[in-house]
């Protein structure tokens, strides 16, 4: 299996305080890999520090090495970098004055496409991508993002984040909002994009994450405890912390 | 501790197995009890108790099986979860086995009396002490016990071996006393399979605690490792 994201004593910093203590992990390329733990654990850090998002808090900074594909992104320009890392987060943000289709073109935009035949191929791929184009194809741009339901609103954000072709997509908590059909939508979601792409998702639906991703990371304080194949994190957990936080026992 | 009445209920669940567990022991005892005595009296409440342990074991599968649904256990808990199912089927066909052995001594009651080249409660002492064994280590999660139990399988599979070969020469020799050396036979063979799932229960109770698969002879843990 090849290595899509290679993490190097990756360190995370809210001001003077530390958050990540120095992770190490290798993400394996077009598979899912869950990042779970308790709320304050570092998880949304880490995987912000994936797409240099951490960095936009003018508090914060990181240290380590990440590497996307072989190329280390902290000495390539941000915007470069979100090219390559699309994110979707918790609570579906469409851009509301925007058309659906220019919600999803506008990544591709603000990259200087302009080609309107470029634009329309790219608009509908990527909403075929996140199993929402038959929903949407005849209000294209008639609605708005924001008149989508919010199931809808969350995979047109990840046809938003599928536009620009990235290698890797992160998630942070993406169905943590939605009722169980949405859910189970993005989950299905999930398994077809992880064919093509690699996919880091943030979650606390312990259920979720085994039921979508190949690798689990657990996360506490800052640290990361343990990092395994899914089944071996859910049924059988080398280290105490990780069974007690899955098992309930934990705090 | 979070999940507060979830590990309550893992509780109720062990102790509703270790219910089950008493009153297939007791059957067990029972039964070997009126091999040794020709009590027929003792077959019957063998047979009579036989409907309870049937109703505890679905019980227990109903209340595993909400637990599953209703609370996604992971990790040591589905473990155990599993581990209970799979231990109450075995105290169950630990109650069918001492029913087979309460019908054979029916069977032999109504025959004369033979001294017989087999020391069946020797044998049904031992075993019984494999599945006081077995539950004591489910009870204490002893994984070092429950080693012990799977060891003392292979001696009572010889002492089913040497009854098997002393009541085939015994019937050869004496043709009179054939049916009851068939009936000692087959409680020989009843109590070895009762050794056999006290060791099924020390396999989950392995399974259970360290997360290890020592089926079949197997060595390795689940999940690959």
């Amino acid at each position: 299996m090849a290595t899509a994201v290679e993490v190097r004593d990756l360190k995370a910093y809210f001001g003077k305080t530390e958050a990540l203590h120095g992770i190490n992990i290798s993400i394996e390329a077009t598979h899912a890999t869950a990042v779970i733990g308790p709320s304050g654990c570092g998880k949304s850090t880490f995987i912000r520090c994936l797409n240099r998002m951490h960095e936009t808090n003018p508090e914060a900074r990181a240290q380590g090495e990440v590497k996307i594909g072989g190329a280390d992104i902290y000495s390539m320009p941000a915007v470069d970098v979100r090219r390559k890392v699309g994110m979707v987060f918790q609570k579906p943000n469409p851009f509301p004055s925007m058309s659906i289709y220019d919600n999803v073109a506008a990544g591709l935009k603000l990259n200087g496409t302009r080609n309107r035949h470029t634009l329309d191929e790219a608009v509908e791929r990527s909403l075929q991508q996140a199993a929402i184009w038959d929903e949407v194809k005849d209000v294209l741009k008639k609605k708005s993002g924001a008149s989508l339901s919010g199931g809808q609103q969350q995979r047109l954000c990840i046809a938003r984040a599928l536009a620009v072709n990235p290698e890797v997509l992160l998630m942070d908590e993406p169905a943590s909002a939605l009722d169980p059909i949405s859910t189970a939508k993005i989950e299905d979601l999930i398994f077809e994009l992880k064919q093509k792409l690699t996919i880091v998702i943030v979650t606390h639906n312990m259920q979720q994450a085994s039921r979508v991703a190949e690798f689990t990371g657990f996360f506490l304080m800052g640290h990361l405890v343990e990092f395994d194949r899914t089944e071996k994190i859910f049924t059988n957990p080398s280290d105490k912390r990780t069974e007690d936080y899955i098992t309930g026992r934990f705090g | 501790m979070t999940r507060i009445r979830f590990h309550q209920e893992l509780d109720e669940l062990k102790h509703r197995i270790l219910a089950m567990a008493g009153m297939a022991e007791q059957a067990v005892d029972l039964a070997v009890q009126a091999y040794s005595q020709r009590d027929l009296n003792l077959c019957e409440r063998v047979l009579a108790n036989e409907s309870g342990i049937n109703r505890a074991e679905r019980e227990v599968d109903e209340f595993a099986i909400d637990l599953l649904a209703m609370q996604q256990p992971m990790a040591i808990d589905l473990r155990f979860i599993l581990a209970v199912i799979k231990i109450n089927a075995d105290l169950e066909r630990v109650g069918d086995q001492a029913v087979n052995i309460a019908q054979r001594v029916m069977h032999m009651v109504g025959m004369p009396a033979f001294e017989l080249p087999v020391d069946i409660p020797a044998m049904a002492s031992r075993v019984r002490a494999m599945v006081r064994d077995a539950l004591r280590s489910f009870i204490e999660g002893d994984t070092e016990l429950a080693k012990h139990v799977l060891e003392a399988d292979d001696e009572i599979d010889r002492i089913n071996h040497e009854a098997f070969a002393a009541l085939s020469a015994c019937m050869q020799a004496k043709p009179d006393c054939a049916v009851q050396a068939l009936d000692a036979l087959s409680i020989a063979r009843n109590l070895e399979r009762v050794a056999d799932h006290a060791t099924n229960i020390a396999e989950d109770v392995i399974f259970w605690v360290r997360g290890a698969d020592v089926r079949h002879g197997a060595g390795q843990t689940i999940a690959g490792t």
